[in-house]
């Protein structure tokens, strides 16, 4: 009678560090000190935000407000360190934010992108590429257009890996930039009314989102959509089982604005609609424009993970409410943040002024 | 209903009615090759209705695949024809090349000479997720 926890019909076992890597929980831990959780991201990789703690998201949250005031303190942080950017697809404004971080940090880049792959990476497979590569650099960013693909080349790598996006499944740095922009316009992640608007089924960064607040608590989620492009009921589930969270669903998006903290707008796009008419009928009820923007608080913030297509109108870009342009400097500070905690290495000033800043 | 007896082997009751052929195939056991007795939606008290496989000669029996195909299914080991032992099948946290994913747009459908892994993602529901995509597993 074969009683094996692991089966493992066919192929080779699995290393102990694989196993280590892909199964071993993070610990909830909100208290840690700063030293203590960046020596354990040290050397790791991040492909999905279960990969960081709460307590280790939160240092991070930290670090890029203190890269952000503290520019020059911190410009020679990863002096010699290389970011490869390994982009199988193109998306300049992900890879862009990368490079800038990496190049910020006195660090510098290689990679490849789109079109430039084939004389890459011929035909080889993401595990090859990534043991080829793991000898030239410190770090990598991937992104591939298969789902997984960012946790095959973290099994492969032997230098950290950063998910910058696999097909519609992660895009962990892009919910960092979220929730940075939360907290340089808040000051918190938690007791927010945070209201979705568009398309809630596919939007990848909006489950994502939601998923994450809810491992800090105490957010009400206003969700709004059309009937077609409902929140699916896994990520429901996910604010059902957090008891300081809660949500509501409503067709329109002028009946709630006045409640919201945080409104965070996706693109509703045409392909997801069986017929022309219901899309032009429903488009245009999931615009926001000044108009619409008046019926808010004025401390309300406005998200969008851009680009953007026609649900923000330009009107709103000059309101202070709009800080979705904030949004892209945080991705920024988050990368810088992330990938020199990841290659070990320690922001300048930052131990002192974090403990004056928890203390205070 | 005695159908058939076995002597010296293994019978796999309470298997959910309709799957005992499904369940032989991920336990890998050929119905060409195997002697096997198989007795399809019988009455259960338990159910309503089950399948119930009875392979002579066989002794191995991956509990943590059996948990994955047929959760409730009950395992009995019969030596000289009568039951010596019982077993429940697991509830495995992991699941390496068991099943494949089935979704187009997963790593697995093109990455050379990686396994098929999934996770227990929900226990109560027995969901299992591809750990590359996180896509459900399907029978
Ligand atoms: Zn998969």
């Amino acid at each position: 009678m074969k009683v094996a926890t692991l089966t493992q019909a066919k192929g080779e076992p699995l290393s102990e560090q694989q196993q280590h890597e892909r199964f071993s929980e993070p610990v909830e831990n909100g208290t840690s000190p700063a030293a203590s959780t960046d020596q354990s991201l040290s050397g790791r990789s991040v492909v999905t935000l279960d990969d960081l703690t709460t307590a280790q998201i939160q240092d991070l949250l930290l670090k890029a407000s203190y890269i952000d005031t503290h520019r020059k303190e911190v410009a020679h942080t990863c002096d010699g360190r290389i970011l490869a950017t390994l982009f199988y697809e193109p998306s300049t404004r992900t890879r862009l934010s990368f490079e800038t971080a990496m190049l910020r940090l006195g660090g510098n880049v290689i990679g490849f992108a789109g079109a430039q792959l084939s004389s890459v990476s011929k035909g080889e497979s993401i595990g090859d590429t990534l043991k080829t590569v793991s000898n030239y650099v410190d770090a990598v960013a991937i992104r591939h257009p298969k789902e997984g693909a960012a946790l095959v080349a973290s099994q492969a790598a032997s230098v950290p890996v950063i998910n910058a996006g696999d097909g519609g499944h992660m895009h962990p740095t892009q919910t960092l930039a979220d929730l940075a922009t939360l907290k340089s316009r808040f000051g918190r992640i938690t007791d927010l009314t945070v209201g979705l608007c568009g398309d809630l089924t596919f939007g990848r960064t909006v489950h994502s989102l939601i998923e994450t607040l809810c491992r800090f608590g105490n957010v009400h989620f206003v969700l709004v959509s059309p009937d077609e492009l409902k929140t699916p009921q896994y990520v429901l589930d996910r604010i059902d089982e957090t008891p300081s969270c809660s949500y509501e669903e409503v067709k329109d998006l002028v009946s709630v604005i006045a409640d919201l903290d945080v409104l965070y707008m996706t693109r509703v796009q045409k392909e997801r609609f069986f017929n022309e008419d219901d899309y032009l009928r429903l488009r245009d009820t999931y615009i926001l424009d000044a108009e619409k923007l008046k019926l808010s608080k004025p401390s309300m913030a406005v998200l969008h993970p851009l680009p953007r297509v026609n649900e923000i109108a330009v009107d709103v870009d000059a309101d202070p409410r709009a800080a979705y342009f904030e949004q892209v400097r945080n991705g920024m500070l988050m990368r810088m943040a992330l990938e020199s905690t990841l290659v070990g290495d320690t922001l300048p000033g930052y131990e002192d002024w974090s403990n004056k800043e928890v203390a205070a | 209903m005695e159908v058939t007896s076995i002597t010296n082997g293994i019978i796999i009751d309470h298997v959910p009615a309709g799957t005992a052929l499904t369940v032989l195939q991920y336990l890998h056991i050929d119905p060409a090759t195997a002697k096997l007795a198989l007795i399809m939606n019988a009455d259960s008290n338990r159910y309503g209705c089950k399948d119930i496989i009875k392979i002579e000669d066989e002794q191995d029996v991956d509990l943590d695949v059996l948990g994955f195909v047929a959760r409730q299914a009950t395992v009995d080991i019969v030596r000289g024809g009568r039951i010596v032992a019982k077993h429940q099948p697991n509830l495995p946290d992991h699941l390496v090349n068991v099943i494949t994913c089935v979704n187009p747009r997963c790593v697995t459908t093109t990455e050379p000479g990686i396994s098929q892994r999934f996770h227990l993602a929900h226990s109560e529901r027995h969901e299992y997720r591809c750990d590359y995509c996180d896509e459900e597993a399907k029978l």
